[in-house]
């Protein structure tokens, strides 16, 4: 009796999306990523294509941040400079893209203009040659004010900006259309608003190919499999041709995985945890290697040894 | 659900005479129509207006006019097998027969067709003696048709089982039992064969027909049809197609379904 190996047969697959641009399209970078193009689930090789691995932005910020001990001390120095920060990243702990996020635009931190924000992406974009993601701060209104000048400032980078949300997703949307970016689209663990806002987002003339699902990670033990089942769904959903969900997926799992008190609890305070060096880095790096199987595309991160044992997990899962 | 639009058939006036005339513009009209409506197949009848010596040529010329408007896939809706054949011939993208009766004879001549073609296929639940009355000889048909995909290599996926429907006022008895094959078809392969219906049929000749069509669809839709030969410009219709995609979880919910559902 022999056996038959079952492969599913999907009628569509993920869209790719193009980061960054070199300078015979427009932008300085020296090389582009492309992300998505999967038409299988994630890397399942044998019934379909896993076109473009997934791949890691590490988080710069353009404010000293305050994380735990453990990542400070192996980004060193550079924290205060976020230039020389993100040449690190790429020289020494192999990012594959340049995730900046401007807290300091926050009006309850720094404020700091809109012009001071571009100038500081600018600075980044000279520092590394690799595709850029730039996030703002957490108010949304300033948000728009500085994402609309730093969009201007960098026409022609096809950088990847955020956040465009259900209740505030045109003025962002417009300025990824005019000056030619990529949006990301978030949705608050929410596949319905996660559909409906790409729906939104492109009626207003921006294409799919130009958008990113960003749904909301969890970090590991705090709600993880909700985003799980999500994203799955989303995958299933594309393979199936529903176009509205077939962009690829960004996971801000530094974030999430970091704000976890697993991730920075000493020893002593929590004996039975066992050893807090290899905990802070497993944490993120399990969160992180969670969203992988169900489909992420772009994965930011922060700790340099996490991504670090991310970046083995993706090769032996690609054979790459 | 699929949509297969039913208005390009010489029963209708002008798309008679559009034949008889050689005049593509009516049924390139009603093309591109049913593709904004929601069509995802174009359902083809050249119907009685061309005599039966004119029909291979007249399909060949219906296809090609059809596809120099539109890229949706055909439905090929003939008795005339070579007429079907010459539309296969012409066919840029993967059509449907319609149809194949449970009859040996036929099912000869047209499985190996669709496997030539890389076709699809409607099978009829009847033979030379009509349409049975109950459920279960409508499935005792359906499941020769089964066999017949089997053994001729056509992947179940692409045999489409109708369990033909008759107009409510006349054969009201038919309703019912054509709900119950719905469901027993589903279970005589794994993976289960596709169902049709000739949905308008249900309301021929009843006052609001409209209101009979959409409300004999969403109960068959919940019974297991996955599509209709129908009106694609009904748009009421197409609504509870969309509305039932989203309460049977086959697609994922979003506020703007109704659009999403008509977008290529």
């Amino acid at each position: 009796m022999s056996v038959t190996l079952v492969k599913e047969k999907y009628s569509s697959k993920v869209g790719e999306v193009v980061l960054g641009a070199t300078a015979e399209q427009g932008g300085t970078r020296t090389s582009t990523i492309t992300v998505g193009g999967d038409s299988a689930l994630p890397f399942l090789h044998f019934e379909g294509e896993t076109k473009n691995r997934p791949v890691i932005a590490m988080e710069v910020t353009d404010v000293v941040p305050a994380w735990n001990e453990m990542i400070m001390n192996q980004i060193g120095d550079v924290i205060s400079d976020p230039a020389a920060w993100a040449k690190k990243c790429v020289d020494d702990f192999g990012a594959d893209l340049i995730y900046l996020k401007l807290n300091g635009a926050d009006p309850e931190a720094e404020n700091r203009s809109p012009e001071d924000c571009a100038r500081i992406v600018k600075d980044v974009l000279a520092a590394v040659g690799v595709p850029l993601i730039v996030e703002g701060c957490d108010d949304s209104e300033k948000n728009n004010e500085i994402m609309a000048v730093i969009a201007e400032a960098a026409t022609g980078e096809n950088l990847l900006i955020g956040i465009a949300e259900q209740d505030n997703y045109k003025s962002i949307a417009a300025a990824a259309m005019v000056h030619k970016h990529t949006l990301i689209a978030r949705s608050p663990l929410d596949i319905n608003i996660c559909k409906q806002l790409n729906i939104l987002i492109n009626e207003m003339g921006l294409p799919l190919n130009k958008i990113v699902i960003d749904p909301t990670v969890a970090g590991l033990g705090f709600g993880i499999e909700y985003v799980y089942s999500i994203m799955e769904r989303a995958r299933l959903g594309a393979l199936a041709n529903d176009k509205m969900l077939s962009m690829p997926i960004i996971c801000t799992v530094g974030y999430e995985a970091n704000r976890c008190k697993e991730a920075y609890a000493s020893n002593e305070e929590f004996p039975g945890w066992g050893d807090l060096a290899d905990r802070s880095v497993l944490w993120e790096a399990v969160t992180a290697s969670g969203v992988l199987q169900v489909g992420a595309s772009i994965l930011v991160m922060r700790n340099p040894a996490a991504v670090s044992v991310v970046k083995k997990n993706i090769a032996d899962m690609t054979g790459k | 659900m699929l949509i297969f639009g039913e208005r390009i058939n010489g029963m209708f006036t002008d798309i008679g005479d559009a034949l008889r005339n050689k005049d593509p513009k009516p049924i390139q009209y009603w093309a591109v129509k049913q593709q904004e409506g929601g069509a995802h197949y174009l359902d083809v009848n050249s119907g009685p207006a061309i005599p039966t010596h004119e029909r291979v040529e007249a399909y060949e010329w219906m296809v090609n006019v059809i596809q120099e408007v539109s890229e949706l896939p055909l439905v090929l809706d003939s008795t005339n097998y070579d007429a079907i054949e010459a539309g296969l011939k012409v066919c840029k993208r993967p059509a449907i027969i319609n149809s194949c009766p449970a009859e040996q004879v036929k099912i000869e001549r047209v499985f190996p067709m669709a496997i030539q073609y890389n076709a699809g296929i409607i099978g009829l639940t009847m033979d030379k003696k009509g349409i049975p009355k109950d459920a279960e000889n409508r499935v005792a048909f359906a499941m020769e048709l089964v066999a017949a995909a089997d053994e001729y290599g056509v992947p179940m996926e692409d045999l489409f089982i109708d369990p033909l429907i008759l107009p409510v006022n006349v054969a009201q008895e038919h309703a019912p039992e054509v709900l119950e094959s719905l469901r027993q078809v589903k279970m005589l392969a794994n993976p289960a064969p596709r169902t049709v219906l000739g949905l308008s049929n249900v309301s021929q000749k009843s006052p609001d027909r409209n209101l009979i069509n959409r409300t004999y669809m969403a109960m068959a839709i919940a019974c297991g049809l996955d599509a209709a030969i129908m009106d694609a410009n009904d748009d009421d219709l197409v609504d509870v197609a969309a509305t039932c995609q989203i309460l049977l979880n086959r697609s994922v919910y979003a506020d703007s379904y109704l659009k999403v559902f008509r977008a290529r």
